[in-house]
């Protein structure tokens, strides 16, 4: 499949940012002949069948392959096949799909590192088996010619193997040493040249000891956990890149009075914008013509949807909801409030890096250490032999071998793998790498509300209180409108009345005729009465205002979660920027006593600081931009995938179903991966205790440090994957 | 024990043709979607007969 890795062209660097005419007629031109979509429910072969069988029966579709680990499916098509219609085709055989941005994907597509790391790790592969072969015979007693030639053919293979497998630990030990630090891959380069150089000049001097095995299985094993880590970091950064590439981010700008689609980029500060219902404001602006609401609540955490006329203001983020706007910009891009909210973030993501995971805090006491117990020995021995350099330099090559950071270098990565693997499945997505270490530390877990315990759609409650008359006009009226209360109305399966000349006026409502009255289902005041203190919509008939009130449905698992969470014993509170009422209500059935209404995001922010300056760790979980600022601060945070994308941005786990469930199960999986870590370590130090002594007193041999090596690495593996 | 003199070479070789065949397979990205390669086998197409 070469054809997977064909870069976007692009013509010069310069062209990402110069608006072109070029740029525009593309954008406007019917999509390239290759398409990608995101599949995410495709999961078996019979899925595979289906999704290219039914692509490619389609006119105009050259092949379709799915690639099911990816849950993408690649297409190729002539020009005039438009994403839409692939995506139709799709829904008739029942799957999900939407269009990805292929542009932002190319990056992924081909993972070079990690194919490099492969490669790397093959060829250790292959020659850590063949020396090792050789290295039998030689510990079973060849002597003389025999093993001189076993040593010189290892020494043929071997060389070469760490000189090109070795190279991600020498450059890297080479980074840090520049920098003045001590990193991990300083010993480990120190223990494969002095190692390799040794056995070169044991060989040549006809001598009985050659650790030519050690130096090759040691770059393998430590090649194996590198190749682990980046894995699991590409499955991350891939997915999170899907997540990006879903929102294609694309504004229509009214120019000379012609409506053309632009890339949010090229759209400047007085340009006219036209936001259609359902569609999110690209911009903050201020509404010039047409009257609609609009949804605020993954700004601020308010259910209610608010009223957007001429002269009303706009932020990005706000969802149309029932008429077509059009908005002068005044700010877009960086200047916008959504993405100073971005900025804002950015900042406080170095913070997070200051947090230093246990490999890190294992790896500063540990590489000091292997460097003064080698260059100790090495001047012991010295002294002790009267300078016998050759032999001093032995033992403290065998010491570097024999302290090997397998538990580091292998430990960390398979734990963390197994982990982040696990959660996967469950449809987490493990976005930072200490996430779950921190996760495992927390005592504290704070809950957004709109979005995140809910889902963000309404549910009418005390539907049986009103007459079958008034539900069935309510219904007819309902049928004709988009604004999510009316369709959350209409989705009630109430046979509706034959309502006539419907007309929806924008921002206020639905009105329509009905055995020769005028009906009407909107806002309070437009009906004429007075508003109920929740989320409703209300009915005129026979001169008699009708309530209809809403609740907000909650998450899937959401009341299992909290109880999970509560019983590991965490102290669960609630932070919503709603009003008292409908978060008193909410709180009430989640069993949550702690909770705070009508915060504002600072205050959401200033609350966190205030538990962990009591030495909580917190967990927030949220998904509005109202909670930016409080997912930061936070000890870890979680968004569910339908967050705005600061949010997203902004947390270090991702949530990437409709279910919460699998947020208790993290916590506990988390805990469990920290204690598998300590154990690693616990067992490699035992290792390195039993092993150690021997090396200083010059009793190690070539057998004893590939066995204390491979036994050390295969057990850390095994109980890495005891994770349940 | 003149027998290492072809044993050995033959090992070396038939290992060289495993890394080669790794090396391949690497290049013509066939470790890009395992699960889905792990699927196809599955799949009834071609069952009779090979793809044309």
């Amino acid at each position: 499949m070469s054809i997977m890795n064909a870069p976007a062209p692009m013509a010069c660097p310069a062209c990402a940012v110069v608006p072109s005419a070029e740029r525009l007629a593309a954008l406007a031109a019917p999509r390239p002949a290759r398409l990608m979509l995101s599949l995410p429910t495709v999961h078996c072969a019979a899925c595979m069948t289906t999704v290219e069988g039914g692509l490619e029966a389609l006119a105009g579709v050259t092949s379709a392959r799915v690639n099911l680990t990816l849950r993408r499916v690649s297409v190729e098509a002539t020009q005039d096949v438009t994403a839409d219609r692939l995506i139709a085709a799709l829904s008739r055989l029942g799957y999900e799909a939407h269009e990805l941005d292929a542009g932002l994907l190319s990056a992924t597509e081909t993972d070079r590192q990690g194919q490099d790391l492969l490669m790397r790790l093959g060829v250790a592969g292959f020659a850590m088996m063949n020396v090792m072969l050789l290295s039998v015979a030689v510990w079973s007693g060849a002597e003389d010619a025999t093993r001189q030639m076993f040593h010189w053919i290892s020494a043929m293979i071997a060389l070469p193997t760490v000189a090109f497998a070795g190279q991600p630990f020498f450059r890297s030990a080479w980074a840090s040493l520049r920098a003045g630090r001590l990193g991990m891959d300083v010993p480990i380069s120190l223990a494969l040249i002095l190692a390799s150089g040794m056995s070169l000049f044991e060989t040549l001097m006809g001598g009985r000891h050659a650790y030519f095995d050690a130096a090759v299985s040691l770059t393998f094993f430590l090649l194996a956990g590198r190749y682990l880590d980046h894995r699991t970091r590409a499955v991350a950064r891939s997915a999170a890149e899907e997540l990006a590439a879903l929102e294609v981010p694309r504004a229509s700008v009214l120019r000379d009075g012609i409506e053309t689609v632009v890339p949010l980029g090229e759209v400047m500060a007085g340009d006219l914008v036209r936001v259609r219902p359902g569609g999110r404001m690209p911009v903050d602006g201020v509404v010039l013509d047409g009257a609609s609401e609009v949804d605020r609540s993954l700004l601020t955490g308010e259910s209610l949807p608010a009223y957007a006329g001429p002269g009303s203001m706009v932020s990005a983020g706000e969802v149309n909801l029932t008429g077509p706007l059009t908005l002068r910009v005044i700010a877009a891009g960086r200047h916008s409030s959504l993405h100073r909210m971005a900025d804002l973030v950015a900042v406080a993501e170095s913070a997070k890096t200051r947090y230093t995971s246990l490999a890190e805090r294992a790896a500063r006491i540990y590489a000091p250490m292997v460097h003064i117990l080698s260059g100790g020995a090495f001047v012991y021995w010295l002294w002790q032999t009267g300078g016998d350099v050759r032999f001093a330099i032995n033992i403290s090559a065998a010491v570097l071998i024999i302290t090997c950071p397998c538990a580091l270098g292998l430990a960390v990565p398979a734990v963390v793998t197994s982990a982040s693997g696990k959660l996967f499945r469950k449809g987490l997505l493990i976005k930072h790498g200490t996430a779950l270490e921190r996760l495992a530390e927390i005592d504290t877990v704070v809950f957004d509300k709109t979005g995140t315990l809910t889902m963000g759609s309404p549910q009418p409650v005390d539907l049986h209180r009103h007459a079958p008359d008034v539900l069935a006009v309510a219904a007819g009226l309902a049928a004709a409108s988009s604004h999510p209360l009316a369709m959350a109305l209409a989705a009630q399966g109430i046979a509706p009345a034959d309502v006539s000349d419907l007309r929806e006026v924008p921002g206020f409502g639905v009105e329509g005729q009905w055995r020769g009255q005028t009906v009407r289902l909107g806002r309070a005041d437009w009906v004429g009465t007075a508003a109920l203190p929740m989320t409703a919509t209300y009915l005129l008939l026979n001169g008699q205002s009708h309530g209809f009130g809403f609740t907000d449905r909650l998450r899937p698992g959401a009341e299992a979660t909290v109880k999970a969470l509560r019983a590991q014993s965490k102290h669960i509170v609630l932070l919503s920027g709603d009003a008292t009422a409908a978060v008193a209500e909410m709180a009430g059935r989640l069993g949550i006593t702690d909770w705070t209404a009508e915060a504002l995001p600072a205050e959401k922010a200033a609350r966190i600081a205030a538990l962990t300056a009591l030495g909580h760790k917190v967990l927030m979980v949220g998904d509005g931009l109202n909670d930016t600022a409080a997912l930061v601060a936070a000890h870890v945070s979680i968004s569910p995938a339908s967050a705005l994308d600061a949010a997203r941005v902004a947390s270090d786990i991702v949530l990437l179903g409709q279910d919460m469930a699998p947020i208790a199960d993290a916590v506990r999986i988390a805990g469990q991966a920290r204690r598998r870590i300590v154990e690693n370590f616990g067992i490699s130090a035992l290792y390195n205790v039993v092993a150690v002594p021997l090396a200083l007193a010059g009793f190690a041999t070539p057998l004893a440090a590939a066995l204390a090596m491979s036994l050390s690495s295969i057990t850390v593996s095994i109980n890495a994957l005891r994770l349940r | 024990m003149d027998i290492l003199a072809y044993l050995i070479p033959v090992s070396l070789l038939l290992g060289g043709i495993g890394l080669a065949a790794f090396f391949w397979m690497l290049r013509s990205r066939q470790y890009d979607d395992p699960q889905g390669d792990a699927n196809r086998i599955l799949k009834p197409d071609w069952e009779d007969h090979p793809k044309p």
